[in-house]
């Protein structure tokens, strides 16, 4: 009788244990220092962030740091309050979750763009360098000086493999094809000074480009603008920008870190969230290119051609585009 | 020519950098001349970007949306007066407070009105103040040199660049050709003689953070409204501290001013064109240097070349009639 009881208590105590982690997980995500509302990269996390909020009715905590000794604090406080799994955005964040992931091992973190090898740390990162190769082709072909911009955030390793992948997409074309490189600054303020993207763009503009890519967060809306200012065109970078001035932003290279912030989230819910490293490309759909209403009459056949038949021979394997963290280096 | 070409384009850089240091430079000036030191001109930038950002997305205009970065900029001075002047409190802690306080401030009114994280929404057409062509332009296209400089440097700017270069003679004259400079200067220097003189020392101080608040209420719009359409978190930058840097480097005078300002303008301009760029014999320069040049100069400029320089005598010092 008495073992009937403790049995059945611990099958109850066990269904019920299983069932509230299965509905009760408490996620939480965490910006870098272009804020939620960069209209770029973070504020595809925070959408990734909301389509789990409206689809599974988990709320979610979310934080923006103001500057970077709160990395390391935000971490330990979130996983010292239960929170798992912690997602957050940006390479900045690698030593802060490398220390932190240490002190709690039961908790779940996501680190977007950058690897960190712990074992309960889910590292997922992108071929920005395959999305960044189309929209170099769709740059020259729009291109009518055959010079084109790159205007990045910081001079690191990511933001090269972007103006690595774009100069080869337009060299591919255009085999002298003049791409400007110009960098916005070297601290974390660099994502952050629309000013000085403007700037840039208008220095580029004056040396002959009229298409100029971005990878700078919010940096990139003072390049957008110069560009659209000065009647040339934009591309947009991580979210779909071509709403931001319509028919003035070429396209924009999309990186879907909605989608995997969300399957983060997903996962953990359902219980099939594992530790390791995500690579998303083409192929998987981690990458890609804006077409829509905004930049239909920007984006001719030929140009929408070239960049399909670029698209499905990187997606066969049949071209590789050159990933610049690999070596640090990019090809001629 | 492809030289003339680089150096006409980092001048006229130059000139749209160097607009909103000398809105900031010349700010300061008016109140650090009277005795009040301002470390809050950053904040008052930053506010008054963000009220003309907001003010212009509302109304459409960008007029009205100066008017609201004005407004917003002589709260801010009227609170570091309340604070520093009536209260006799520390303009440093006063000045700091402002900072933080406009950073705050601006991201929570912009999320609570337009729930862009502290963002305002991007503006076009009239509530941005856009390039103007100056008349003449085709005229003076012809001729050799002046027409190039004309055309490319002088024109082609928006109207708060000409007002920031306009305001240094104005300053200038207001300074040391009325009387109420001259009572400007004096309260700054030797408080006790012009309260002697039987004029309200408290009055003119306030007189003079109140045309700090409107100078930097321009600095703000153009800021957010005229060099970009929008405003964003922090977009200041660091501007205000540097255009304090220049203030000294311009020991306090209004043509200085005019210099250190342009110094730095041109400077920054020069960091951001000969990136990536080659010298013969020395190979590529690095990034870093070109970017850390600016702030290099200021070290060495401040350190050895200007000589001394040598603020208003009163200045920091809440001035208390009875001792």
């Amino acid at each position: 009788m008495k073992l009937k009881h403790l049995l059945f208590a611990t099958i109850a105590s066990v269904t019920m244990a299983t069932a509230a982690m299965a509905a009760d997980i408490k996620p939480a995500m965490i910006y870098d220092m272009g804020g939620k509302f960069d209209k770029s990269f973070n504020e595809a996390a925070y959408r990734g962030a909301e389509m789990f909020k409206k689809k599974s009715g988990i709320n979610y905590r979310d934080f923006e740091i103001q500057s970077e000794a709160q990395r390391e604090q935000v971490l330990r406080r979130f996983a010292r309050k239960g929170f798992s799994p912690i997602a957050v955005t940006g390479f900045s964040y690698a030593k802060a979750i490398e220390t932190v992931a240490g002190e709690f091992p039961d908790t779940k973190f996501a680190i977007v763009d950058m690897v960190v090898d712990k074992p309960n740390v889910q590292s997922i990162v992108f071929k920005e360098h395959e999305g960044s190769y189309l929209v170099g082709i769709l740059a020259i072909m729009a291109s009518k000086t055959g010079k084109i911009g790159f205007v990045g955030g910081m001079g690191i390793p990511l933001i090269e493999k972007f103006a690595c992948g774009y100069k080869q997409g337009a060299r591919s074309v255009k085999a002298d094809a003049v791409v400007f490189k110009n960098m916005t600054g070297n601290t974390g303020a660099a994502w952050n000074d629309p000013v000085k993207g403007g700037e840039l763009t208008k220095s580029q503009i004056a040396r002959g480009a009229d298409v100029i890519f971005q990878a700078a967060g919010s940096t990139g809306l003072g390049v957008l603008q110069a560009a659209a200012d000065a009647g040339k065109l934009g591309i947009g970078v991580d979210s779909n920008q071509n709403h931001l001035h319509p028919g003035k932003v070429l396209t924009s290279m999309i990186k879907r870190v909605d989608a995997a912030i969300y399957k983060v989230f997903e996962d953990a819910r359902t219980g099939n969230w594992k530790s390791g490293v995500s690579v998303l490309g083409l192929k998987e759909g981690g990458v890609g290119w804006a077409l829509d209403e905004n930049n239909k009459s920007l984006i001719t056949d030929a140009m929408k051609k070239a960049v399909d038949a670029a698209s499905a021979k990187i997606i066969s394997g049949e071209l590789k585009v050159h990933d610049f963290m690999t070596d640090s280096k990019c090809p001629e | 020519m492809e030289t003339i070409e680089l150096a006409i384009q980092v001048l006229d850089s130059g000139l749209r950098l160097t607009a909103l240091l000398l809105f900031a430079c010349l700010a300061g000036l008016f109140s650090e001349r009277s005795g009040i030191f301002d470390i809050g001109l950053e904040g008052k930038l930053l506010g008054a970007a963000f009220a003309a950002g907001a003010g212009a997305a509302v109304t459409g205009s960008a007029w009205l949306g100066l008017l609201c970065g004005i407004g917003v900029s002589v709260v801010l001075s009227l609170m570091h007066g309340l604070a520093s002047i009536t209260f006799r409190g520390n303009q440093i802690i006063s000045g700091v407070a402002i900072n933080f306080l406009a950073a705050g401030m601006a991201i929570l009114f912009g999320q609570a009105w337009f729930g862009r994280g502290g963002n305002t929404p991007s503006v076009t057409g009239a509530a941005k103040f856009n390039d103007i062509s100056l008349p003449l332009v085709d005229t003076l296209n012809n001729v050799p040199v002046i027409g190039m400089l004309y055309r490319e440097l002088i024109s082609g700017h928006t109207i708060l660049v000409y007002i920031a270069f306009a305001f240094v003679p104005l300053t200038w004259f207001i300074l040391f050709r009325t009387r109420f400079g001259l009572r400007l200067r004096a309260v700054g220097e030797c408080p006790e003689a012009v309260d002697t003189a039987g004029i309200s020392v408290i009055w003119l101080r306030y007189r003079a953070v109140i045309i700090c608040g409107i100078l930097c209420g321009f600095g703000g719009a153009y800021l957010s409204i005229s060099q970009n359409s929008f405003f964003v978190r922090d977009m200041s930058a660091g501007k205000g501290f540097v255009a304090l840097a220049a203030l000294i480097f311009a020991r306090w005078m209004p043509f200085n001013a005019l210099v250190s300002c342009l110094l730095f303008g041109i400077l920054e301009a020069s960091a951001i064109a000969f990136q990536g760029i080659t010298i013969p014999g020395i190979g590529e320069i690095p990034v870093q240097f070109i970017q850390a040049l600016p702030y290099i100069l200021t070290v060495i400029l401040l350190a050895g070349f200007v000589g001394k320089a040598v603020p208003p005598k009163a200045g920091g010092v809440p001035y208390v009639k009875e001792r």
